[in-house]
């Protein structure tokens, strides 16, 4: 049957016969097996469309991509008609005005507006399709006022009075990540998406029903307007921001610049402008994580009584993943704590004292591609003398309509740099962002280290491990570690993990990113997100990794020096490392 | 039992009976010529449509008849498994006599009996819900293509027949049948019954036969109480079309505000849900009703509802919600219709 399927593929795209049609009396050239939506994109003809996503199996339910085709008295919808060769289409006929109009209002008004607190109000495909067709949002009542909001965790929401009912959150959490948490309850115009009643599931906020969703009633459970609060009056407190090596790929994206560049200079000017006092770059922590990483795997492989295979922990979604589901792997994750835990405590510790500042006198906003990053940074056991590290962790897309909201022109910002105290990081920490970054850091640091200590005459250390990189689901290798072989696993989408899980003897070294693609894919990135804007983002990444002249977490002096700090200081296991334990629904 | 039975069904032009009237061969053809071994039949048995009976009167009566007709069909796509797929009424019925009737013929090792699940509402009837259905999939219709008989129960090509059209593929079979096709004949707070007569009948012939032909001034809706098309006394001379029932109104007599508003909450209740112009429109056209009565003709929203929803809708029974609301106001409504200086006077 897999076969079989192969080869049916295969020949699909080796015939791959060319069409015409013609669209609004105009010939284009498609291919066969082609939807007239992707002829139509390819052209840049517009046609409107919310429930489609290309990562997504096509489910044509908001009918708002209809066109008319000659000879055929109903409409059909753009995204799931495959266009063949001599069709007729036109997407703006007369019938395709009522009917796409209609919809659009009916979907208006099943969309409680509350654009004044929407982080994607300046982006809002609902209000842009309004204007574009000059359509009365209010022609029918709303008629979801009372719906409710669920909440989970501290990290994603969905907000039932802003559902259009497309279910793409529905499917980016059963059919990409197989979690299954999210179902539609009821049937008709009562249905709305709530979490499964099944006690043996839960959310791990890894927000992939956020990112996949077209009005933003799947969302993150906002903070900025907390830290506005702050940022308006810091009671005496220096409010510090940072963010995540992702962030410096995507943000650009919400602001007109191209896929994949880097905007970590306007970052951190931006949030100069927004009133942060001190900005730092998470590189940073990222090289402190690979240090401590490196060493605990080094640890494990020398130990013949030490659980492995070792498994990453710095994304929270599968953390929680493990928690919830399987508790019984919680000795196998590092206990590493992750990048923005290890700033966060360091700027509290370190760089307070430096300034002659006590740690409770600084505020720490982070800025991440992620949800679950929220729900990390409330963890109780992460907390340095009951401080937390991380005190309030805004997406990628909060920190964009921030800097929308304030008018700020992001594009011609003149870049700045981030706090030279803790600089912005090795090659080796940039690419955590993507899938196989963090193994990737690990082993350039573990093998450098590794052969240093053994005394050899001439170290072959390897720099770039291109086998652990990329959007596959599983990527497999087996390399060599001072000698010995060490095989690896890097699964890149929650919804990859049981073929690994299947097979833990295999390896001794996984890591695991909950989003398709690592932070890049993550559940809090700029929206539209897809595999092939994520693949973008990733190239990204590697440039700017071979940009920087040191791309080895140990070779980054000052994050040496930290460390000696810390562990001068006794604070070395505090701030260096965590515990897991079994959660419950809903922890 | 006839030797081919493939062209004695292409012969008697049998037609779907589900209420669609594809043509039935040309789906035995699509089944048989789709390459796969495993393929299925899948027997609806649904009956959710208010004013339809004959799938139930056939249960009732020629469960034996329905068998070989499954069983024909069962063979001649070599189905690897039976799906009888039941209402809860006929589920409790008949389930065990139909089975009875399986074992004598051999069949009772392939049918695999399917429950329509309770409150799952109209959309359980369509065949691609069905299929979901059996798959312990969301209760909702799928995109075409793929049509079922290419991809159809689990992927594999899957012919899929209502208990009337199998009942009438036995009848070939048997040199039995006659162009017949069951009426079901309803007369508002009155008899209601289900006559098996020639399938080329008009509408007024098949009152008159049955003498069901009304003494008082009426109107009909034909092809089912929901979305059944409404027509006038003049309008009598097609053919009963859908799912082959006639229901007559007094013109007098009735209420239309509550006409009108049984259709739209029918609709409205029994959207699955799945697409726009269904879900939102049948509740609005609901809505308009509720704040405006009758008046709610005159409000432009509702021509573009009842437009788009013939125009956008996912599947065949969205698109077919607005037959009877708009069949009714052209062919029969007049605000003078109580009065005695009515055109239909």
């Amino acid at each position: 049957m897999y076969i079989a399927l192969v080869i049916h593929v295969n020949l699909a795209n080796m015939i791959k016969k060319e069409i015409t049609i013609k669209i609004d009396n105009k010939k284009y050239k498609g291919f066969e097996g082609e939807s007239i939506l992707d002829i139509a994109s390819r052209n840049n003809i517009f046609i409107p469309s919310l429930c489609h996503h290309p990562d997504l199996d096509i489910k044509a339910n908001c009918r708002v991509c209809v066109v008319e085709i000659k000879g055929l008295n109903k409409l059909c919808t753009s995204c799931s008609t495959v266009a063949c060769d001599g069709m007729e289409i036109y997407t703006n006929s007369p019938k395709v005005q009522v009917s796409r109009n209609t919809n659009l209002k009916l979907i208006f008004s099943a969309h409680i507006e509350k654009c004044i607190d929407c982080t994607s109000r300046f982006d809002c495909e609902l209000l842009s399709l309004a204007r574009r067709y000059s359509l009365n949002i209010a022609t029918f009542k709303d008629r979801k006022g009372k719906r409710k909001t669920y909440k989970f965790s501290n990290s994603v929401e969905i907000d039932g009075t802003q559902c259009i009912d497309c279910k793409n959150c529905v499917d980016a959490c059963s059919n990409i990540q197989k979690i299954n948490y999210l179902k539609k309850d009821g049937k008709g115009f009562k249905q709305e998406i709530k979490a499964t009643k099944d006690k043996n599931i839960d959310c791990i906020y890894c927000g992939q029903c956020t990112l996949h969703c077209p009005v933003a009633s799947a969302q993150e459970q906002c903070d900025f307007s907390e830290v506005e609060k702050i940022l308006e009056n810091r009671k005496g407190k220096k409010v510090i921001a940072f963010f995540a090596p992702s962030v410096r790929v995507s943000i650009g994206e919400a602001f007109g610049l191209p896929y994949g560049y880097n905007s970590s200079g306007l970052i951190t000017a931006s949030l100069k402008r927004l009133g942060f006092d001190e900005i730092f770059d998470v590189n940073f922590g990222a090289d402190i994580t690979t240090m401590v990483e490196a060493e605990e795997l080094l640890e494990r492989l020398g130990d013949k009584k030490a659980v492995l295979p070792m498994i990453t922990s710095c994304c929270p979604a599968w953390v929680k993943y493990v928690e919830f589901y399987r508790p019984d792997l919680i000795p196998n994750l590092t206990t590493s704590r992750s990048p923005q835990i290890h700033l966060g405590g360091i700027i509290k510790t370190y760089w307070a004292n430096k300034l002659n500042l006590k740690g409770e006198d600084i505020i720490t906003v982070s800025i991440m591609p992620c949800t679950a990053k929220k729900h990390e940074a409330n963890r109780d056991n992460l907390k340095i003398d009951k401080m937390k590290p991380v005190d309030h962790v805004l997406t990628v897309r909060e920190l964009a309509f921030l800097i929308k909201k304030n008018g700020i022109d992001f594009k011609n910002l003149k870049e700045e740099k981030t706090n030279s105290l803790a600089n912005d990081g090795s090659g080796a920490a940039v690419i955590y962002g993507a899938s196989g970054g963090v193994m990737e850091s690990a082993l350039r640091t573990a093998n450098s280290v590794i052969c240093f200590s053994s005394k050899a005459k001439i170290c072959h250390s390897r720099l770039e491990f291109k086998e652990v990189r990329g959007m596959e689901g599983v990527k497999e290798a087996s390399l060599n570690l001072g000698g010995k072989k060490l095989n690896v696993a890097v699964v890149s989408g929650i919804g990859n993990i049981a073929g690994v899980l299947d097979n833990l003897d295999k390896y001794q070294y996984i890591e695991v990113m909950a989003c398709p693609g690592g932070c890049i894919g993550g559940g809090g990135q700029i929206i539209p997100s897809s595999r092939e804007i994520v693949k973008k983002r990733m190239a990204g990444l590697y440039v700017d990794d071979k940009r920087h002249k040191i791309r080895k977490a140990h070779e980054n002096e000052e994050v040496l020096n930290v460390l000696d700090y810390i562990k001068n200081k006794k604070m070395y296991t505090k701030l260096m490392h965590t515990s897991y334990k079994k959660s419950n629904r809903g922890d | 039992m006839t030797r081919n039975i493939l062209s004695e069904i292409k012969k008697a032009a049998l037609v779907g009976r589900g209420g669609a009237c594809f043509p039935v061969h040309t789906k035995w053809e699509a089944v048989k010529a789709t390459k796969g071994k495993i393929k299925y039949l899948v027997v609806n048995g649904a009956e959710g449509e208010p004013g339809i009976y004959k799938d139930g009167y056939i249960l009732e009566n020629y469960r034996k008849d329905l068998i070989l007709g499954i069983k024909i069909a069962s063979d001649f796509i070599k189905a690897d498994k039976i799906y009888i797929y039941l209402n809860l009424n006929f589920f409790n019925k008949y389930k065990q006599s139909l089975n009875r009737e399986a074992k004598k013929v051999g069949l009772s090792d392939k049918i695999i009996f399917i429950l329509k699940p309770i409150n799952s509402g109209y959309i359980a009837g369509e065949e691609t819900t069905i299929l979901n259905i059996i798959e312990g999939k969301e209760i909702g219709p799928r995109i075409r293509p793929p049509f079922p008989t290419c991809e159809g129960l689990f992927g594999k090509p899957t012919l899929i027949h209502n208990i009337e059209t199998l009942y009438n593929v036995s009848l070939v079979a048997q040199e039995r049948y006659e162009n017949k096709r069951f009426y079901s004949v309803n007369v508002i707070n009155k008899n209601k019954g289900v006559y098996f007569l020639p399938s080329d009948l008009s509408i007024e012939e098949v009152l008159v036969k049955t003498n069901n032909y009304p003494s008082y001034d009426f109107f009909v809706q034909v092809g089912g109480d929901a979305d059944g098309q409404v027509l006038n006394m003049n309008q009598l001379d097609s053919c009963v079309s859908g799912a082959g029932s006639i229901t007559i109104h007094n013109l007098r007599n009735h209420n239309p505000e509550k006409l009108i508003k049984n259709w739209l909450k029918f609709f409205k209740d029994n959207s699955c849900g799945n697409c726009t112009p269904c879900r939102e429109g049948t509740y609005r056209l609901y809505e308009l009703f509720e704040e405006q009565g009758i008046d709610m003709i005159r409000d432009p929203r509702v021509q573009d509802l009842c437009d788009n929803l013939y125009l956008s809708s996912f599947c065949a029974l969205g698109s077919a919600v607005p037959n009877a609301f708009l069949s009714y106001l052209k062919n029969v409504y007049s605000p003078c219709n109580t009065c005695k200086s009515c055109k239909y006077d």
